[in-house]
């Protein structure tokens, strides 16, 4: 077990939110008590995936020990139990992101499949010469769905280019955007940059020239409080296992006008209303894009996460983290020959860098040997990579169980990469 | 500092870590491929130069990579140098059994790999750290396919 030796306390916070204790926190998380090659693990790696609390891993070991069943079938009463809670959960994430209603929210497996979702249902009815418009910081995630839309349809894909200091520009946003534009594709969040969209803006403009918005949420959404009526998004997608969540379970808010017109993604069970051989019906949204037996644990421990989230708080979450980033941001940019990648004024507790003359991968191998978890690599966006001229990055992403402390950790650990490479 | 570490991360690793040896284009060249590491993004292009009888002349390498995969590359170059194409693909062998397999010892290799393989021994920490395996492959599967006929190779 990690014994932690200091008095972890959340650094330069916002004191007008209510602060939490960070301790009792990590308590909640039996990894975080791990040691990694004799070292306790210190996990900063977040952005890529979040811990799971006590509370996710029994609310799914319960439903697997005491009332497992499947969902919408059964007549019995374990089915029709966990039917009702399975749906009940929709209705936490509807709560989640202020959507109008339940019907909103599509279950799929991650934000991959969701983006997916929307580029072949919405995405088919686009032609040739149709405009998509994402930009230079989207995840692979938000690149190569288009792509392949592309290919399928011939239409175009125009790519907004960011700032130098990782900040979005509205003003060739604004240019990109035209009457052939059928649809905007952007990050609420780089997850490379940790650069905050001006998302309520871009929406704004985007239904000005009268093109709908898509908003990958995924690291958004555990970062801060996601409004989708205030932001007038038309589809938001986020993802259960950066949000403290199980794997295999994901988000897609669409508008209830635009859902029900989209036709079906994957066909098979359950998003159907009837089905012949002369001719198939389908349910109404949501379930007519939820098709075979969903991941219905999964949602159950994405329940949990989001009580659990809620019970902290979104906006201390935020706080504390606000004063990781500014902790963090200070303290790596005072390790000689350290650069970091995204300074945007608007950005979550993400900190890409790189080291003068050494590549992230030896880094990461390093620090590893120190416990601490970071990613290195391109993190799914080549082209963000490309459009900075490096290879690759090393990446810190913190959650709400993360302290000063971790940040300290990977200086020292920093310290012994240069050490090693002289 | 912590040993296995210091196994990785040899001196000899870091000087052709830092100094790599025969990172060119040379014009003699008539085969060539890129190899790709998808986990990290590294890229080393790797140029032979063969005669008709399919011995190698010269190679070099172009490339970005960690420290580990251009020291992999670098060492290649110096011990590719006068290799048939089948010398160098058993030599391959051997070394990829170097890099991954515990208690591989050079008498279990070809004899005539064996004066090669000391040099390239340095290279053995990768085998505590198999994510890294990758790295010191990567400039020999690129090598591979050069002698193949050319085009990508990768690590997956």
């Amino acid at each position: 077990m990690a014994t932690v030796e200091t008095v972890r306390t959340p650094a330069a916070g916002d004191n007008s939110v209510q602060a939490f204790d960070v301790e009792r926190v990590r308590a909640d998380f039996p990894v975080l008590g791990q040691s990694v090659h004799g070292k306790p693990l210190t996990y900063l790696d977040s952005g890529a995936s979040a811990q799971k609390p006590t509370a996710v891993l029994e609310a799914m070991d319960e439903v697997y020990r005491t009332c497992y069943a499947n969902v919408h079938r059964g007549a019995y009463y374990f089915s029709q139990h966990l039917t009702d809670r399975y749906e009940g959960v929709r209705t936490k994430v509807a709560r989640l992101l202020n959507a109008a209603s339940d019907q909103e929210i599509v279950f799929t497996r991650n934000v991959t499949e969701a983006i997916n979702l929307v580029a072949q249902s919405f995405g088919n009815r686009l032609s040739a010469g149709d405009e998509v418009i994402i930009s230079e910081m989207e995840h692979h995630a938000n690149i190569v769905p288009w792509q392949l839309l592309r290919d399928r349809g011939g239409i175009n894909l125009k790519v907004v280019p960011i700032a130098d200091d990782g900040s979005f520009r509205l003003d060739a946003y604004e240019s990109l955007l035209g009457p052939k534009t059928r649809l905007v594709a952007l990050t609420h969040t780089s997850n490379v940059l940790g650069t905050v969209t001006p998302m309520k803006e871009i929406i704004r403009l985007a239904h000005k020239a009268g093109a709908p918005v898509l908003v990958d949420g995924a690291q958004a959404v555990v970062h801060s409080k996601v409004d989708v009526q205030d932001l007038d998004a038309d589809f938001y997608a986020f993802t259960g296992h950066k949000l403290y969540g199980p794997t295999a379970i994901g988000v897609l808010y669409g508008k209830a006008d635009l859902l029900k017109e989209m036709p079906p993604f994957l066909g098979g069970g359950d998003m159907i209303r009837s089905v012949s051989f002369a001719e198939t019906t389908y349910a109404d949204p949501p379930h007519r894009f939820e098709a075979g037996t969903p991941p219905i644990v999964e949602a159950i421990g994405l329940g949990a996460a989001i009580d659990y989230v809620n019970g902290i708080g979104m906006e201390a979450i935020a706080a504390h983290e606000a004063g990781l980033l500014a902790y963090a941001t200070k303290r790596l940019g005072e390790v000689e020959g350290l650069r970091i990648y995204g300074q945007a004024k608007e950005k979550a507790a993400i900190v890409s860098f790189t080291l003068d003359g050494i590549h992230p991968h030896d880094i990461g191998t390093i620090v590893d040997r120190e416990g601490v978890a970071i990613r290195v690599g391109h993190h799914c966006a080549q082209p963000l990579m490309d459009r900075f001229c490096v290879p690759a990055t090393a990446r810190a992403s913190m959650g709400l169980y993360n302290t000063t402390d971790d940040i300290d950790v990977l200086v020292r650990a920093l310290a012994k990469v240069k050490e090693l490479f002289g | 500092m912590d040993e296995m570490l210091r196994d990785l991360y040899q001196e000899v690793i870091l000087d052709h870590g830092k100094h790599p040896r025969n990172l060119r284009h040379p014009e003699g060249a008539n085969r060539q491929a890129r190899g790709y590491n998808p986990l990290c993004g590294d890229q080393v292009t790797i140029y032979l130069e063969t005669d008709a009888d399919g011995c190698i002349l010269d190679v070099a390498f172009e490339g970005k990579g960690c420290a580990i995969s251009i020291a992999s590359a670098s060492l290649m170059t110096e011990v590719l140098c006068g290799k048939t194409e089948a010398e160098a693909r058993r030599l391959f062998d051997d070394f990829h059994r170097l890099c991954t397999e515990d208690g591989f010892t050079l008498d279990q290799a070809a004899a005539e790999d064996r004066k090669a393989l000391e040099r390239l021994q340095v290279l053995s920490g990768v085998r505590e750290f198999p994510v890294r395996v990758k790295c010191a492959t990567l400039a020999w599967h690129a090598m591979t396919s050069a002698l193949d006929g050319g085009g990508d190779a990768t690590t997956e």
